[in-house]
């Protein structure tokens, strides 16, 4: 869909930027092979790999989906159109018209056979594929709709491989007016079918942009920022300088995305794969929402950061304003929380900064020391070090109500439906399986914050007959 | 005699890369103090153990590195290259690309089976290339998905094909607020697999080590390299060469197999705890001087008080009063009972240190005589730069409680099935969880009433 594809320009724009800063003899190595391919496009892209060597053409192992031209003809005449190869978009022209039944059900039948044939070419050119990233809204026709068919396809022809989702939620104020429906109709397959989900909410990304817009034009700080530090910023990449509004947004989650896969793609000392994200932070099968949340927003061109500095990055990961959704969850309840680390930042710090924060924070009996840490050793570029913090929280538990708060409101008075329901394969049980869904999984939370102020009781040992 | 290292994961390949520099910067090293003659076997003695020269320039370490991703495989094979006094065989590494992401029945069900032809041909390989094969030491840590499961499932492969080597594991016990939040299940079940299969587990803590970093070596901003560098300097003062007995001629040529004799004389009791003094930054080496009376006071001191290190050590703890008619009873509290002891001494004057405080009845459990349970190894040959250490090596109470810990807490998550899905889905089913927590908590109740 439109965001899913105007973020992924965003991200594959910053990657090539991460890369080239780190990959200064421009040899194809293990780090660039997990998001691109190396091909010889004389043989017209079809040749087979360059596996090792120096770097002929990248191409993205991305597929691009959207059920209208405009945004992904744009990304195909900008900058970034050689990253990607005419056989991985698949593309109509009318749009899904923002319903979820639309892009769910009419171009999922439609499109499904070519899909999974892209799918396949693609997975064939990965030596060990571990993970699929799908980025989507939640609130639109496409992303929302044929973005979940997607996933229970990548759940049939792909179940090893993990599914990550990273979905922009709609705020109150969305000007679709049916966002509701679709989103809690695409939850429903979020629930079933996503490894693990990171919500993602505008209003945050919004916030986060005018905190920034505020601080360098205070002029309070005395120092310059490192234009290209900003999490907003698209300085150093391939594309112009003129940025579109949604741009400076779509950075954070591009940002966010990278961070992730850090510790997956560059050395460290405590490496963490995709695979440990999900083992470590997913409890129980259906409780895979994460809250993530971004440190630094931006680098002062100082050089030397004392230890305070450092220390204040852990602090603000946990602040209510870095968090990617409207969420809280210093006052929530943790069931696991993990911290991805980049840059000069030792097993120390990171120690001594899980002790300081600890007794502010609430944790589920079960998991008191419930940690998960990783050191990467190459920072983000303009930063010396960065944290990305994942956090298994009840604090998404708001965000869910309100969502179904604003489904029950049309729903009732049976608005719109007649849009849905009018597409084969469409039927009144779909929206009411999908709001019982979303409110099983507000309830599962539920339980879970009930045992929050509980007393902690241990359960008895096993007893050894001596 | 010579051990065949095997590294497992990214904390047993970081590890042993420590020890084998720690090892050859020592053999290297001009602060031997003693004869050149004495110099000369330690330096033989030490190349058998830990290297293979042969058509190289520079020695090969006996070692075979497994991982189930490739980046720390491939730093640590270039990085030894780089030091030119030592490196890996290039061919002597298995690695693969998916990790296993944490998850112990992973690495044991899965990548286990999957993989045991390759890499038991690579210890196949390593063996043959000893004269004589003193044993494996395995090196991995119990947090993470490919050292604990992995490993645990080699060692039972090296038990099955290596029926008479004996097999020592090096475990890194995680910080206790965690690394890996599913910690205290893998190391529950690496725990309880490896103690049907491994002669003795030799623990280091992170927690513990990383004290010594802070307090003992003042290291500011302590990385994990400054951990490993502690824990190699630790186990290189246990493994390089010795004497083990009173008028020996020659060194010990079975360091692994004479560890195993003095220390671990029932099966049920394998969880050996490690101590050495004194520890401090390199630059404080040459101001300092030590006495080894003083330094035998503290390390029996610790040893009974059970101090992981050689400050804050509780000097109120006093064994129990000899003669008294019911041992359990008058046993002061904190007092840590041993079943064995060795300890080892390097230096200058080594023949000449009375360790009869460490042949005290009272520091001992009733059923082993003190001739028996205790031990010491001597070298005149200093190590490491330090003019006299001092090593100890205990089957006691040393890991009672961190066991206990790490027992309780799994059994916490456990009662509430948080995470099992993530195991059942490779194989590991809630019976399997069950046997493993049993087998430990006989393991805790055995030392507990030493």
């Amino acid at each position: 869909g439109q965001c899913g594809n105007q973020v992924g320009c965003r991200f594959w724009d910053l990657a090539l930027r991460e890369h080239a800063a780190v990959n200064k003899k421009g040899i194809y190595d293990e780090a660039l092979s997990s998001f691109f391919r190396n091909v010889d496009t004389r043989s017209g892209g079809d040749g087979a790999d360059i596996y090792k060597g120096k770097i002929r053409s990248l191409k993205a192992r991305a597929l691009l989906i959207d059920m209208e031209e405009g945004v992904v003809n744009e990304i195909l005449q900008g900058p970034l159109r050689d990253v990607f190869d005419s056989k991985q978009l698949i593309t109509d022209v009318s749009g899904s018209g923002n319903n979820w039944a639309v892009g769910h059900k009419v171009y999922g039948c439609q499109y499904r056979e070519s899909i999974v044939e892209k799918l396949r070419k693609a997975a064939e050119h990965c030596d060990c594929l571990q993970c699929f990233f799908i980025i989507h809204s939640m609130g639109g026709g496409t992303g929302s709709g044929l973005g979940t068919f997607v996933l229970s396809l990548l759940e049939d022809e792909f179940p090893e491989v993990y599914r990550f989702v990273t979905s922009v939620y709609p705020s109150g104020e969305d000007d679709v007016i049916t966002s509701p429906y679709n989103s809690v109709l695409a939850m429903k397959e979020l629930n079933e079918h996503a490894d693990c989900v990171l919500p993602i909410e505008n209003e945050s990304l919004f916030d986060i942009v005018n905190k920034i817009h505020q601080m360098i034009n205070s002029g309070k700080l005395g120092s310059t920022v490192k234009p290209k530090s900003l999490v907003t910023s698209s300085a150093g990449g391939a594309k112009a300088v003129q940025e579109k509004p949604f741009d400076a947004m779509n950075n954070i989650i591009a940002n966010l995305l990278l961070n992730l896969t850090s510790s997956a793609r560059f050395e460290g000392s405590l490496n963490m794969d995709l695979n440990e994200i999900s083992m470590n932070l997913v409890p129980f099968p259906r409780l895979h929402y994460l809250v993530s949340s971004l440190t630094p927003l931006y680098t002062l061109a100082d050089v030397n950061i004392p230890p305070r500095r450092l220390d204040q990055m852990f602090s603000d990961a946990f602040s209510r304003d870095h968090q990617l959704i409207q969420a809280d969850p210093k006052h929530s309840l943790y069931l696991a929380c993990a911290l991805l680390v980049r840059g000069n930042v030792q097993v120390s710090d990171l120690r001594r900064n899980i002790e300081r924060l600890k007794p502010s924070l609430h944790f589920i009996s079960w998991n008191q020391e419930g940690w998960k840490t990783s050191l990467c050793s190459v920072p983000p570029v303009g930063h010396s070090h960065s944290l990305l913090a994942l956090a298994n929280n009840t604090c998404v538990k708001p965000t869910f109500m309100e969502l179904r708060d604003r489904f029950m409101k049309l729903y009732k008075k049976k608005a719109h439906l007649h849009h849905y329901l009018h597409i084969e394969g469409m039927e009144q049980s779909c929206f009411s399986e999908a709001v019982a869904s979303l409110s099983d999984l507000i309830e599962e939370y539920n339980e879970l914050d009930a045992t929050k102020d509980e007393p902690r009781t241990d359960p008895p040992r096993l007893k050894i007959a001596v | 005699m010579s051990i065949v290292t095997v590294q497992l994961g990214q904390c047993g390949n970081q590890i042993g890369h420590e020890l084998f520099s720690a090892v050859c910067r020592d053999v290297h090293g001009t602060h031997g103090l003693c004869s050149k003659k004495e110099n000369e076997s330690y330096h033989d003695a030490c190349k058998e153990r830990f290297f293979c020269q042969e058509e190289s320039e520079v020695p090969v370490a006996r070692a075979v590195l497994v991982d189930m991703e490739p980046k720390v495989i491939s730093q640590t094979l270039a990085v030894a290259a780089r030091s030119g006094s030592w490196k890996y065989d290039d061919r002597s590494h298995f690695c693969q690309k998916q990790g296993s992401g944490n998850n112990w029945a992973n690495g044991y069900s899965v990548h286990g089976p999957r993989h045991k032809e390759a890499i038991m041909n690579l210890m196949q390989k390593e063996a043959e290339k000893c004269d004589r094969l003193g044993g494996f030491f395995t090196i991995m840590s119990m947090a993470g998905g490919t050292g604990s499961g992995l490993g645990a499932f080699v060692t039972q492969c090296l038990r099955d094909a290596f029926p008479n080597s004996f097999i020592l594991n090096h475990i890194i016990w995680p910080y206790g607020t965690g690394e890996v939040i599913v910690q205290n299940y893998n190391s529950v079940l690496t725990l309880s697999h490896l103690y049907q299969s491994s002669d003795a587990l030799l623990v280091h803590e992170n927690d513990v080590i990383h004290k010594i970093c802070a307090q003992l070596m003042n290291i500011k901003q302590i990385s994990f390299r400054d951990v490993n560098q502690v824990i190699a300097h630790q186990l290189g003062s246990v493994f390089q060469p010795a004497y083990t007995a009173e008028g020996d001629s020659d060194y010990s040529r079975n360091p692994l197999g004479d560890l195993m004799e003095t220390l671990v004389p029932h099966p049920e009791f394998k969880m050996l705890g490690l101590r050495n003094l004194p520890q401090m930054p390199e630059n404080f080496l040459a101001y300092s001087t030590f006495s080894w009376p003083g330094l035998i006071k503290h390390l029996r001191q610790m040893l009974i008080a059970n101090a992981k290190m050689e400050e804050g050590i509780d000097w109120q703890v006093r064994p129990p009063h000899p003669g008294s008619s019911s041992r359990s009873t008058s046993k002061p509290l904190h007092f840590n009972t041993s079943l064995a002891n060795l300890v080892i001494l390097r230096g200058k004057d080594t023949h000449s240190v009375d360790l009869g405080s460490f042949r005290d009845p009272s520091l001992y459990t009733s059923w082993l005589s003190p001739q028996d349970a205790f031990n010491a190894w001597r070298t005149p040959r200093a190590f490491n730069k330090y003019e006299k250490s001092a090593a100890l090596v205990s089957n006691s109470q040393f890991l009672l409680q961190p066991l206990d810990s790490v027992v309780g807490k799994a059994w916490n998550m456990f009662a509430s099935k948080a995470y099992v899905h993530q195991y059942t889905k490779f194989g590991i089913e809630e019976e399997d969880f069950l046997d493993s927590f049993t087998a430990l908590e006989q393991v805790i109740s055995s030392y507990t009433i030493l």
